[in-house]
Formats: structure tokens, sequence, C-alpha cells
């Protein structure tokens, strides 16, 4: 098999039909770093206000469209995560879900009063109202550290094997947090995972975070949403400036040829490396910010399965960019919830969202590789000024 | 704080457990369940191992394969042979019984063999006209896992009345295991005999076919250098064809023969865990490698065993996982080494 990295070229019906995000992502891509600013915070604004607000047909009957868009937050920074490793970076991870998970259950066992590790209460180390916010990092870490150990040994080996390794990493973390019952509670899961107790008041009594706000608009689903905006919007910070790095760079050149990248100085593996662990500690945050979400962890959540949906996300948004997993992210995240209760044929349609997706992900790869809104490979320093001279050399050609 | 750690261990041992006995004493009855395991693995690693031989490519829908298979064996009793799913053993005598699991195999053969040939056709095909990338195959591959999956789980249902679903099918018991002799006081039961006997069987004949009949030669050149085989004359397409229907066969007989050890095991998810360690048989073995293929899978089934005595019962799919993982840092290429090209000419 030649390993000549041919992008599909789609036939023209299917290209137009595949690429809603074409014109948009040129719109996007001329516009200047303020403009882009101004637009990012119109956007954002926007969508932290929709639970509020929810739109008529958009929103999802089955369930409170806080916590889908709370789900949303969640998937969507797991999908900027692992778009630091599938996207940038080029290396398979299909077991990021035990990332996820590493992150959950380092929160739960901290804080839940079933785990033999609690830190809440009288003699532990954590006051209540704050020990949610101080697991996080502490959840982060643990999970870095997790990816550091799993990374050492797998990153020296083949991409296709690297595949299979973290698969089989993912489904131990799940059997080890199902069959290692004297700490994890087992398939009981731990219940009663601490929150952020913030804007208690006499109706509120937990505050705005807990379960008991599950009434209106701005029930605690929401609130998790904004928290969830909040913490995207850093992590999309640092891994916009993280692309521009030189870390950015090393990562580009070894998903575009690891030989050629290896010969002109960069050190691939302490850069695949950083990938694993930067994804990992981003997974993990995604995690802490599940299990106060939910209060409950419990292994079955963390399904194989799970992981390859969020694959899909970061395929489906177009490897390498972005703003693009987000949007595959809230496909995922969005549509099975919104399908929920659609019957055709007898079949609940909220069902068949693996069906869906595996059809989505097949079809994809065969019309268009890329994703919806590829990433464009640009120069990443001067990438502006040279794209004005490229574009004007071929205006100038096309005149000719 | 130091005595907490302490007794944190002490609850991680307790968990683990450790227990060397138990090997020991049950080491050859150990051995011979591991064996029939391992045949299973062993069958269903071939088809991994060809297909990466030939494409490079790892088929992660190969599971999904297995998993028709065995509701293809179910459907030939259930519909075909008329065996009701009663609950009670079937007791045929030998002969009656080895002509049903005969029939049983072939059918689930021509099903497995038959979804393998389409599932290249529709998945894989257009992607190697595209010239696509190898990372576009893996997630085709996945994405077709979904698909059978979940085509099982909820659209088989309302085709054919009472199949597929969230639930295992009713277990049909076509074969009562049953001690027939002792080996080095192990018991070994007609089950094994029937699984082991079939999988070194069918495993000769694929042997033989690669290595000696014509198209074998053709799988092989493929597989060592594309190109040049085609310009000998060898129609590449119909290789990868080929070879997906080998896979697809044995993967079938598998199928049936997972299905008499494990009964009540048909479900739309009862492919994917054993898809994963039929992979890391044929990882263990040396990917690419037929024969590192079967040993593979033998040794996976045994060790996998010898890990659950020691370790106990729920640890037996980590024990699995983690070989796979020390067999690639210690020895990426397998026991045997990779590539199907280089067996003699």
């Amino acid at each position: 098999m030649t390993h000549q990295a041919t992008p599909g070229t789609p036939g023209k019906v299917t290209g137009t039909l595949l690429a809603p995000g074409d014109r948009l992502r040129n719109w996007w891509s001329g516009l200047s770093r303020v403009q882009k600013w101004g637009f990012g915070v119109l956007g954002f604004a926007l969508l932290a206000l929709s639970p509020l607000f929810p739109p008529p047909f958009f929103d999802t009957p089955g369930i409170s469209f806080g916590g889908t868009m709370a789900q949303f937050a969640m998937v969507a920074i797991i999908a900027i995560g692992l778009n630091v490793v599938v996207g940038q970076a080029g290396l398979l991870d299909l077991g990021y879900v035990g990332f996820y998970a590493v992150g959950a259950y380092t929160v739960a066992l901290l804080t839940s009063p079933d785990s033999p590790w609690n830190q809440v209460g009288e003699t532990g180390a954590f006051s209540e109202p704050w020990a949610w916010l101080a697991c996080v990092p502490l959840a982060m870490a643990a999970t870095a550290l997790a990816g550091l150990i799993l990374g050492i040994p797998t990153l020296r080996l083949r991409g296709d094997y690297l595949a299979i390794v973290t698969l089989g990493f993912g489904e131990i973390i799940r059997l080890l947090a199902d069959n290692l019952s004297d700490i994890t509670n087992g398939s009981r899961g731990l219940n009663k995972v601490a929150y952020p107790h913030v804007g208690e008041s006499d109706h509120l009594r937990d505050g705005v975070f807990s379960s008991g706000n599950s009434s209106g608009h701005a029930n605690y689903g929401t609130w998790w949403f904004w928290l969830g905006l909040v913490l995207m919007i850093g992590i999309l910070l640092l891994v916009g400036n993280l692309e521009r790095s030189r870390a950015g760079r090393a990562w580009v050149a070894i998903r575009e040829d690891e030989d050629a990248a290896e010969v002109m100085g960069v050190n691939t593996f302490r850069f695949k490396l950083w990938a694993f662990v930067i994804g990992a500690a981003i997974g993990g945050l995604s995690g802490a910010l599940y299990a106060g979400q939910v209060q409950y962890v419990a292994p079955p959540t963390f399904n194989i399965i799970n992981s390859m949906l969020f694959l899909c996300a970061v395929v489906l948004g177009g490897q390498g960019n972005k703003l693009g997993v987000i949007f595959g992210a809230f496909v995922i995240v969005y549509l099975p919830n919104r399908m929920l209760g659609v019957h055709v044929l007898g079949i609940n349609l909220g069902d068949l969202k693996y069906l869906f997706f595996g059809l989505a992900l097949v079809v994809l790869m065969i019309f268009r590789p890329q994703g919806l809104f590829p990433v464009r490979q640009q120069l990443l320093t001067y990438g502006k000024r040279a794209r004005y001279l490229l574009r004007s050399a071929d205006d100038s050609k096309s005149a000719a | 704080m130091v005595h907490e750690c302490v007794g944190q261990i002490a609850c991680l041992a307790s968990d683990i457990g450790f227990n060397i006995d138990n090997l020991r004493d049950g080491f050859w009855q150990l051995s011979i369940d591991g064996l029939s395991w391992g045949a299973i693995y062993a069958l269903v690693a071939v088809g991994y191992t060809l297909v990466f031989g030939v494409l490079r490519l790892i088929n992660f829908a190969h599971s999904e394969i297995f998993m028709l298979g065995m509701f293809g064996a179910y459907f030939c009793l259930d519909m075909i042979l008329g065996f009701s799913p009663s609950g009670n053993a079937y007791n045929k005598g030998v002969l009656l019984t080895v002509l049903y699991l005969g029939i049983a195999m072939v059918f689930a053969m021509l099903v497995s063999g038959t979804a393998a040939i389409g599932l290249e056709a529709v998945a894989y095909r257009p992607l190697r006209r595209r010239n696509a990338r190898p990372l576009t195959f893996l997630i085709t591959a996945i994405g077709m896992s979904f698909v059978l999956q979940e085509f099982v789980h909820f659209v088989l249902p309302k085709i054919i009345k009472g199949y597929g679903g969230s639930n295992a099918q009713q277990p049909i018991i076509l074969v009562q295991p049953k001690t027939q002799f002792q080996i080095f006081g192990a018991t070994v039961s007609n089950v094994t005999i029937v699984i082991v006997v079939a999988a070194l069987l069918l495993a000769a004949l694929t042997d033989i076919a690669i290595n000696r009949t014509k198209f074998g030669r053709g799988i092989r050149a493929v597989a060592q250098d594309p190109t040049t085989a085609t310009l000998m004359g060898v129609s590449r397409e119909r290789i990868i064809m080929t070879t997906f229907l080998i896979g697809g066969l044995l993967a079938g007989a598998a199928a049936l023969l997972y299905s008499l050890k494990v009964p009540q095991g048909i479900i739309y998810s009862g492919g994917f865990l054993l898809g994963i360690k039929a992979f890391s048989a044929a990882v263990l073995g040396g990917i690419g490698n037929l024969r590192g293929a079967l040993l593979g899978g033998l040794l996976l089934g045994i060790m996998e065993n010898y890990g659950q005595a020691v370790f106990g019962t729920q640890w037996r799919d980590v024990v699995a996982f983690v070989l796979l993982v020390l067999v690639l840092l210690i020895r990426p290429t397998g026991i045997l080494g990779e590539s199907l090209g280089k067996a003699r000419a």
C-alpha cells in the first residue's frame, strides 16, 4: 500500500453536499484578528444564552435543554483534547474515554462518602463548598500522569498498534473501576460527589449547581453548561496558543511525516508525549466536570464505545480544527437528545445514534475524509501575509 | 496517614489477589480449557492477520463479522434444523450431532464470508480507489463496526422476530458438555474435543491453502509487493476479496465453535471483546504471519486462563490486554515475526 497522503478529492455533487463548512471557513479565515474575537465573543454569548431562551424547534423535548448543553460542553472539551492528540499530532487514540474516567474517578474518590479516600468532611483535607474546585487541578494532574505512564512505553510503537494499545488501556481502566470494588465501590459506583456550592438561597439550599436546582430554564444543567463554557474558552486559548508555538509546529510536522520531522531535528517522541499528556489532562478536566454535574460515577459510563463517539466528534468536525471539533461535539450530543422519543417504523431514533454515527463515519471517510470543517494547511508564521501573496499570484495567473 | 496507606494497599491486594497455588493445582485443566479458548481466538486471529498482511489494515470490523457468524449459526440451528431453544440439551448421538454441527458451521461460514466480502466492497474498496490514508481506513473500520453492531441491536429484531435486540439469544444447547476422558488428572469434555479438532483441521486447511495453492501464492505475492504482483498478472482486487473471504469463513467457523462453548453468549456486542483478544493473539504471534496467528491464539487462550487462575476470574480480560501491551513493548514483531510475504515461495 502506498503511504502517500493524498486527501480524497470529492466529486462535485458530494463535495457541495458535504461541504457546508467551506464557505463559512473561508469567510472566517478572511477576518482580521479583532473581527474574529468580536464574532467569537458574540457567538459564545449567544451560545451561553441559548438554554435560557431555547428556540422552539431546537429545544429537546424529552430532556432538559440545559442538561443537553452541559453534556455538549463536556464533550466539546473532550473533543478539543482529543483533537490535540488525533488531529494535531496524528496519533490515533481509541482509549480516550480512559482519561475521562481517570478524571471523573479522581474527583469521585476524593470527595464521595462511599470512597475510602474521601477527603471531604470532618477529618478531610477539603472544606465542602470548595472540594470540587480543589479536585479539578488534582484530576487534571492525575490524568496527565496517566497519560505519561501510558505514553512513555506506547508512543514508540507504530500508529496502528498505538490505536489498539490505547483501546486496551481504555478497557483496562473501566475493568479496574468495575473490579477494584473495595475502592471504587465496583458497579454500584460512587455517590454524592462534591460540586461547587455557589448561589445558595432559601429555595435552593445547595446552590445553583446542585441537582436540586432542576426546574425552569436556568436549572443546574444550564449552570454547568456555563461553567463548562468558561472552561472551554480557557482550553481553547491554551490550545490555540500551543498550536502556534514550537510544539504545534512540531505536531504538524509529525502528523504529516514522522520520519521527515525526525530528520529535521524534531524530537518526535518528546512532542508526541507532550500531545498525549496535554490531551489526557484536558480529558481529565472534562471527567471532573462530569463527576461534578452528575454527582455519581459508575463504570458503564466509561464504556469503550464512548471513546469511539468522541473520535466521531473529532472526525466529523474536522481533525485538527478546534472550532470544527466543537461543532462535531455538538452534533454528537445534540442529535441523539433531539431524536429521543421520535419514532419511525417503531424504532426510537434516539436508540439508533451509534448506527447513524457509524454510517456517518463511513460515508464521510469515503467522500470527505478531512471532515466537515477541515483544518486549513497554513503557514503558522507569517501565515496571513503569505496567503495574500499566494492568492494574488493565483489571480494574476488566472487573469493571464 | 502512613497507616491509611498501608490499609489502601491491602485494599488493592484483596481485590486483585495473587494465588499461585491455584495455577499449580489446576495446571493441566487450565491448559486444556485454555486450549479450547485459544483455538477459537486462533481462527478469528487468522482473519486479522491475513487482511493486515495484504492491506496493512487493522480490520476493526472483523469482530462484527464473527458476531454475524454467531447469529448465522443460531439461525441455522433454530430455523433450518429446527432445534428450539428449550434450555435442555439435545442428545442425538455422535454421528447425527456431527452432521448437524457441520451444517450449522457451513451456514455460519457462508454468513460471515458473505458479510466479509460485503464489508470489503462497501467500505474499503472505495477508499482504496481514492488512495486514502491508513487512519482513514481505520476510522472506516470503526464506523462499520458500529453499523453492524447497531444493525443487529435495533434493526434485526424488526426483520426477524426474536433475533437481535438488547438481550442475548435463548441458548440452544446441541452438545451437553460431558467428560470423555482424563489426561494428567484434567478432564476433557466432548465440547473441548469438537472445538480443538475442528479448529486444528481448519487451521491446517488454511495453511495448505495459503502455502501450497496457486491463489495462496497470489496472496503471499500481494502481501510481499503489490506492484510487482500486479505486474506478474495477479489481480490485486481479487486477491483482496479472497483474503477477506478466507478471514470471514474462518470467523464463521469460530463463531459456531464459540456458540458451542458459550451458548448464552450470542448477543450483538458479543464480538467486540473477542475480536480485540483475537487481534492481540495475531500481534502476539506476529501480525501478518499465518502460523503466528494460530500459535498466538493458542498461547493467548492458555495464558489468559493461567492469569485468571492466579489473579482471579474478574481479571481475565485485563490479563489479555496487559499481555498485548507487554508483547508490543518487548517484541513488537511478535513471536514468529510479521510478514505474510516472506514465507516460502
